[in-house]
């Protein structure tokens, strides 16, 4: 099984000798990054990576069938294909005093941080024991518990969002830092450089996560950006980038790790760019026209982010018979998840009125 | 055990396809992520992926077949162990689709318990402004003055609450309304802005998502318009679409509609836009005691609150009592004048305007009521139908656009509700329904006037 690989292993995106010392402070986390790429999993963490990135892959493409069922309705966005992203950032985070928000493809994040599968797939189902209490759907779930804030639909509206909860770290002082998530579609969007701006300007403790996995909806990297190397979009507001593979969970985790250094340090935001695939179209009603089928044939076979962690488990001596035995306990778990979203009730209509304020007028 | 392949929705609307093509054969392997179909819909060619693993068995539904309705199954798949030539098809093929059909379920007669269905409980119809103690000194405010002391009172008690916008700390404000709290407080809670209005308003969203007691200042609410969609988006739909778990309780604030020739893109009324949201609260003070007690209760409101301020209105003096914590009730509006002969409903600046018509028409013997509705959203109904009960004439008068405005809004509520009580019918008195000009003769021409009311209100009264 080969090594994934991503252009960021290239000498051109690597920092070159530094021009000056502002030059150097935005390429210094590249460097560090190029020169120590994978984490040391110990056998024990890299199984524990596989099994979230399993349950989040088996999960989505049980959402797709259930979708195709008529059970899911609406807007359905999945996660197949990028699950190292996902479970390499968070597993660096402090669960419980770090923040994460994202967009609307947003079921890997809640699996990453270990949300009950049960509740997720309910929301999708659209019934009472979701996680929204089925008024929120696919695109909308939250779990302030596990300081997860959605869950958005606006694309790149969870960038200013993010920037403001990590002023909340910020301004509490609890050394908490946030990661905001966003696709290179949201990228393009104006209120991401004005949250740049602002997060540089204030030293927020955030992250920005640029989940580039290729195409933005249907249109390729290429026909909508000018500058396609996202991670160096922070540059003209002086904020560090980092150019990572998304398809090696432990060069995710590792990568993370450097980032959440340097933000937690006190010294302002950074931008990672997270080079990824989605298998599946933009939304399950997306034909996905504008790519051929030997594109994603080829990085299934090539890149895939489980079959590349199964590779080095076998390395390390877990046996094929034991890696079995997981993929079966997680298709239980989803089964589980998928007969209980299935024979949960429907929100009782005094819901329909339920939330819409919090205090009585 | 043998896995039914069904025939997949592809899309929210499909409810049948074309079997345009199989991609694999009987007695093929397949494992999760391999495509085995196209699937034609009305709009587009789909892939079906398979999910699970094992062998084709039987193929049931031919390629080419048109029509096939979704959740028929198409093949058998036979998993680990089983002989794949030996699956028969289902004994009762289902053709019937398992999706979720809307039911048109009797919707229960009692209000249900929380949320709007609760706006408008006779409960709380009776809160009423808290009695001011005889013998409270009373002081002459502006109702500037009253908003910087309401801010400065609520940041005194809580430290959560921090006020963000353009020029609200060194400058002092851009209308001086910030005035001197860099000085107290600092600049970790009174933070100057870069002008970049959608990035504070989202920042100052997810700062109130994070915990914190955000207020977020607009230079003027015309410039909130970039931001609108963490208002109406971000800010008023999160508690609904997480099921009550997260809050945002965030006060978006600033001066709202005409001030005085600054033109088209400087001069309007947004209370209307965001009184048309649920999940909002939108307050429109014209006084500065309501300008106090209602931005005290805004700041310490669980809900996203849009509070619509009147540059006009800043520098006016009015009566506000030295109270030590003066905070008033949010959805309650406020008899401004006793009357017996019309109502006249308004808020913000149109208070003014109804309170100099009064004057006059009580010279001419016609003694009009005035309602300020402070609170635009949840609106009052029962105050305005209670007034309507006692004078049975109506006439709305507002500083803004007349088309799907809040007087529109209190002329259906009558019409709905109190109809019964009129004894006319109820008439608006608004601006022109032009953008606003610059020419000083046009721009008084656009805007509503006293006598406007007057003449509205005669109109009523048959005189």
């Amino acid at each position: 099984m080969p090594k994934a690989k991503s252009d960021a292993k290239t000498g051109e995106n690597a920092a070159e000798t530094p021009g000056d010392e502002e030059d150097f402070a935005l390429r210094s986390l590249q460097q560090a990054h190029a020169a120590d790429r994978r984490y040391s999993a110990s056998k024990e963490e890299l199984l524990h990576f596989y099994e979230q990135m399993l349950l989040i892959r088996r999960f989505e493409e049980k959402a797709g069938q259930l979708y195709g069922l008529g059970l899911i309705g609406g807007f359905c966005h999945l996660y197949i294909g990028q699950e190292a992203v996902a479970v390499g950032l968070q597993s660096a985070l402090k669960g419980g005093l770090d923040s994460v928000i994202t967009g609307y493809r947003d079921h890997g994040h809640m699996l990453a941080y270990g949300i009950d599968p049960k509740i997720i797939m309910a929301e999708l189902t659209g019934r009472h024991s979701g996680i929204s209490k089925g008024k929120g759907g696919s695109m909308h779930m939250f779990s302030v518990e596990h300081k997860f804030y959605g869950g958005h639909g606006i694309v790149g509206a969870q960038v200013p969002l993010g920037a403001g909860l990590a002023f909340a770290h910020k301004y509490n002082e609890d050394g908490g830092v946030t990661v905001a998530y966003f696709g290179d579609g949201a990228a393009n969007q104006g209120q991401v450089y004005e949250s740049f701006n602002m997060a540089s300007l204030w030293k927020l403790p955030i992250i920005f996560v640029v989940e580039n996995n290729q195409y933005a909806m249907g249109t390729a990297v290429k026909r909508g950006s000018a500058e396609t190397h996202f991670y160096r979009r922070g540059t003209a507001f002086r904020i560090p980038g980092m150019q990572v593979d998304g398809m090696d969970v432990l060069e995710v985790r590792k990568a993370a790790e450097i980032a959440i250094e340097h933000v937690r340090g006190g010294n302002g935001p950074v931008l990672m760019e997270l080079s990824t695939y989605r298998y599946r179209g933009h939304s399950m009603s997306d034909p996905a026209k504008y790519r051929s089928r030997e594109e994603v044939q080829g990085v299934r076979e090539k890149r895939d982010p489980i079959e590349h962690a199964k590779a080095e488990l076998i390395e390390m001596g877990v046996s094929e018979a034991s890696l079995k035995d997981i993929d079966k306990q997680t298709r239980a778990k989803v089964a589980e998840a998928a007969d209980f979203a299935e024979n949960s009730p429907e929100p009782e209509m005094a819901e329909l009125y339920t939330d819409v304020l919090v205090e009585r007028y | 055990m043998a896995i039914e392949l069904k025939m997949p929705a592809l899309s929210p609307t499909m409810e049948e396809g074309k079997l345009a093509k199989w991609l694999v054969k009987e007695g093929d392997e397949v494992s999760s992520g391999d495509i085995l179909a196209e699937i034609e819909t009305d709009k587009a060619t789909m892939e079906f992926e398979a999910v699970d693993e094992g062998t084709l068995g039987k193929i049931l539904v031919p390629e080419g077949t048109e029509g096939v309705k979704v959740g028929t199954v198409i093949a058998m798949i036979a998993g680990e162990g089983e002989d794949a030539s030996a699956l028969e098809a289902p004994a009762e093929p289902e053709a019937k689709v398992e999706a979720q059909q809307v039911k048109p379920d009797v919707v229960q007669e009692k209000p249900a318990d929380g949320g709007t269905g609760q706006l408008a409980s006779e409960e709380r119809a009776k809160v009423r402004d808290p009695e001011v103690p005889h013998g409270t000194n009373m002081k002459t405010s502006t109702v500037r003055e009253a908003l910087r002391d309401a801010m400065a009172e609520e940041m005194r008690r809580d430290e959560r609450v921090f006020v963000m916008g353009e020029e609200v700390a060194e400058y002092q404000g851009a209308y001086k309304v910030t005035q001197g709290l860099l000085e107290e407080f600092g600049p970790k809670r009174v933070i100057d802005t870069p002008i970049t209005e959608y990035g504070f308003a989202g920042i100052g969203t997810g700062a109130a998502m994070g915990g914190l007691r955000p207020i977020v200042e607009f230079m003027t609410f015309n410039f909130a318009m970039q931001a609108i969609d963490h208002i109406i988006n971000s800010a008023a739909k999160t508690n609904y679409m997480s099921g009550g778990q997260m809050r945002c309780p965030v006060v978006f604030r600033g001066p709202n509609g005409a001030a005085a020739r600054v033109g088209a893109q400087h001069s309007q009324n947004y209370g209307p836009w965001y009184a048309h949201v649920p999940g909002l609260v939108v307050i429109a003070p014209y006084d500065a005691s309501d300008a106090k007690g209602l931005l005290k209760a805004a700041i310490r409101c669980e809900d996203p609150v849009v509070f619509l301020e009147n540059e006009l209105v800043y520098g006016r003096n009015f009566e506000l009592p030295e109270l030590d914590d003066h905070v008033l009730p949010i959805g309650k509006a406020r008899i401004m004048r006793e009357g017996a002969d019309v109502t006249i409903v308004s808020y913000s600046i149109g208070v003014g305007i109804a309170l100099e018509a009064a004057e006059t028409l009580a010279d001419e013997g016609i003694d009009a009521e005035i309602v300020d509705l402070r609170t635009l959203r949840p609106l009052d109904k029962e105050t305005v139908l209670e007034s309507l009960a006692r004078t049975n004439r109506m006439v709305v008068v507002e500083e803004g656009f007349p088309v799907c405005s809040i007087s529109s809004e209190i002329a259906t509520i009558c019409m709905e509700d109190g109809f019964d009580n009129l004894d006319a019918p109820v008439l608006r008195v608004c601006n022109e329904d032009v953008p606003l000009p610059y020419a000083a003769n046009l721009e008084k021409a656009a805007l509503v006037d006293a006598d406007r009311v007057i003449e509205a209100v005669k109109k009523v009264c048959y005189r």
